[in-house]
């Protein structure tokens, strides 16, 4: 038997695949094999916005009392320009860096960018999965550590699982924490403050802040049949501390003409935005796999809903289709909407009642993503696979409020396309 | 909402037939695992993740970013 592929099967058990274990596989002696996968990821936006490349290398090992660690290391190094939540208009606009020591101007017409947008990230993880009480249940527990220069998130979970039904049902049961801390550049901006004009102060509270994030999932994972394999997931996710963007503002307009005003001189017509410091997330999440003769459907739906006001719906789909000799093509298809936040705004209007909450992150807006892509995968020698992915990601932003004045001569929210192309190599060796 | 989808799933459990070990050939496949691919799913999730507004579904934790 394929070496790299009885660890897979074991492995299925991170996802809820007890079931997919049989008593021959579960009393084999383990050998001492490390199964590595390894990717490297090159992410692509249009009209020069966000550029990406992250390598990732994970390594697994069954250990001889059938324990199952795992390995992941990601590295991310993003360069190029993001949005800043202020709109394009008619005028030339002008904005200070973070850091409140320099400026730049972005021309009359041009969707103000960001292009001081540099980081780094490297993030690690590990898992243990083992046997617990009886040969039915599994504990696996994780942790992971993911640090920017100015942001950095340690997370726990753990994770149990329980078969049944002569292991054609898994209950799963989940719970995770994560604290994250931000120290951005320049400082933690005052709510809805201005944004100052370069070298006159930087309107800021503090250095830096910190959020705390609960995750708890419950599942069940059943066989239907010989072939077909389903998971329903209840989700529920708290997160509280400090959720605002710290590097996105908001346009203040003219009420009457909508071009930007400043209230004062050493003031520009930007406010930095402020968002809820706690929010309750719900999800359900739904998955088959089924096998038709040769290829495999992987299909699954998530309903997500959330006391900022956004639902959405995903679904997700990919074909296997068997090419022979281990090889394969393989489609995808993905089909997200969201609607927006509560608090989502294109502009403030000066004069006006500033709300308790609000954001221009065009992430909390009314939109709908498309993504339409194909893997094909090869072996590559004895016990290893090459595979290679493309995919295109369209983001398509529908207006949530009615322009004001100039701002009608403006695509106030650009859609945004991405392209990805994804070389993969997985391989395992012996110790 | 939470009732509906309830009783949605366990009229869809009641119709399972109770497949045997020796039957599992096919679920037994690593390309049939819920998560064929970790690197594929873990990638695209952090993309969607970092450029949506919606996570989480398939499981907990997985790495908090500044990306969002």
């Amino acid at each position: 038997m394929n070496k790299r592929k009885k660890i897979r099967e074991k492995l299925s058990f991170a996802s809820a695949a007890l079931l997919q274990m049989t008593s021959a596989s579960a009393t084999e002696t383990p050998d001492e094999t490390w199964d590595m996968s390894s990717a490297i990821l090159f992410y692509n936006e249009s009209d020069g916005r966000v550029s990406a490349i992250e390598p990732v290398i994970s390594g697994t090992k069954e250990l001889k009392n059938g324990d199952i660690i795992n390995l992941k290391a990601v590295f991310d190094s993003l360069t190029g320009a993001t949005p800043t939540g202020a709109h394009a208009s008619s005028t030339d606009q002008t904005f200070t860096n973070p850091s409140g020591k320099k400026s730049y101007t972005v021309t009359a017409g041009e969707l103000p960018l960001d292009d001081t947008f540099l980081d780094t990230r490297v993030a690690l993880s590990g898992s243990w999965n083992s046997a617990v009480f009886d040969n039915y249940s599994r504990l696996i527990l994780s942790g992971n550590l993911s640090k920017e220069f100015d942001y950095s998130s340690l997370g726990v979970s753990a994770n149990f699982l329980r078969d049944f039904n002569n292991r054609n049902t898994t209950f799963n049961a989940a719970l995770g924490l994560s604290s994250d801390s931000i120290e951005p550049s320049g400082g933690i901006p005052t709510a809805f403050a201005n944004m100052k004009v370069a070298g006159t102060g930087t309107n800021r509270d503090a250095t830096d802040d910190s959020k705390t994030i609960t995750d708890f999932i419950f599942g069940v994972t059943q066989v239907i049949n010989r072939s077909t394999l389903m998971q329903f997931n209840l989700g529920v996710s708290e997160s509280s501390g400090y959720l605002t963007d710290p590097y996105k503002i908001i346009t203040l307009i003219d009420p009457v003409n909508g071009l930007p005003i400043a209230t004062s001189g050493d003031d520009l017509p930007y406010l930095y935005e402020n968002r809820p410091d706690s929010r309750s997330r719900q999800t359900f999440f739904w998955k088959t796999v089924h096998h038709l003769n040769e290829d495999i459907i992987n299909i699954s739906y998530r309903y997500h809903t959330d006391d900022w006001g956004i639902d959405s719906h995903t679904i997700d789909f990919h074909y296997r289709y068997e090419l022979g000799n281990g090889s394969y093509l393989q489609p995808h298809l993905r089909y997200y909407s969201q609607n927006a936040a509560d608090f989502f705004t294109t502009s403030l209007a000066d004069g006006q009642a500033l709300p308790e909450f609000a954001s221009a992150d065009y992430r909390l807006g009314d939109f709908i993503t498309s993504t339409i892509g194909i893997k094909y995968a090869t072996p590559a020698g004895k016990n290893s696979e090459f595979s290679v992915r493309a995919e295109i990601i369209s983001q398509t932003q529908n207006e949530v409020n009615t322009p004001v004045g100039d701002q009608a001569n403006h695509d106030l929210t650009p859609d945004l396309d991405s392209f990805i192309i994804q070389l993969g190599y997985d391989f395992y060796f012996e110790q | 909402m939470y009732k509906l989808i309830l009783i949605l799933n366990l009229f869809l459990l009641s119709a399972c037939t109770t497949v045997q070990p020796w039957d599992k050939d096919l679920l037994a496949k690593p390309s049939m695992a819920l998560v064929p691919s970790e690197i594929d799913n873990a990638l695209d999730e952090h993309i969607y993740f970092s450029k949506e507004a919606s996570m989480g579904g398939q499981g907990v934790g997985g790495g908090g970013c500044g990306c969002n």
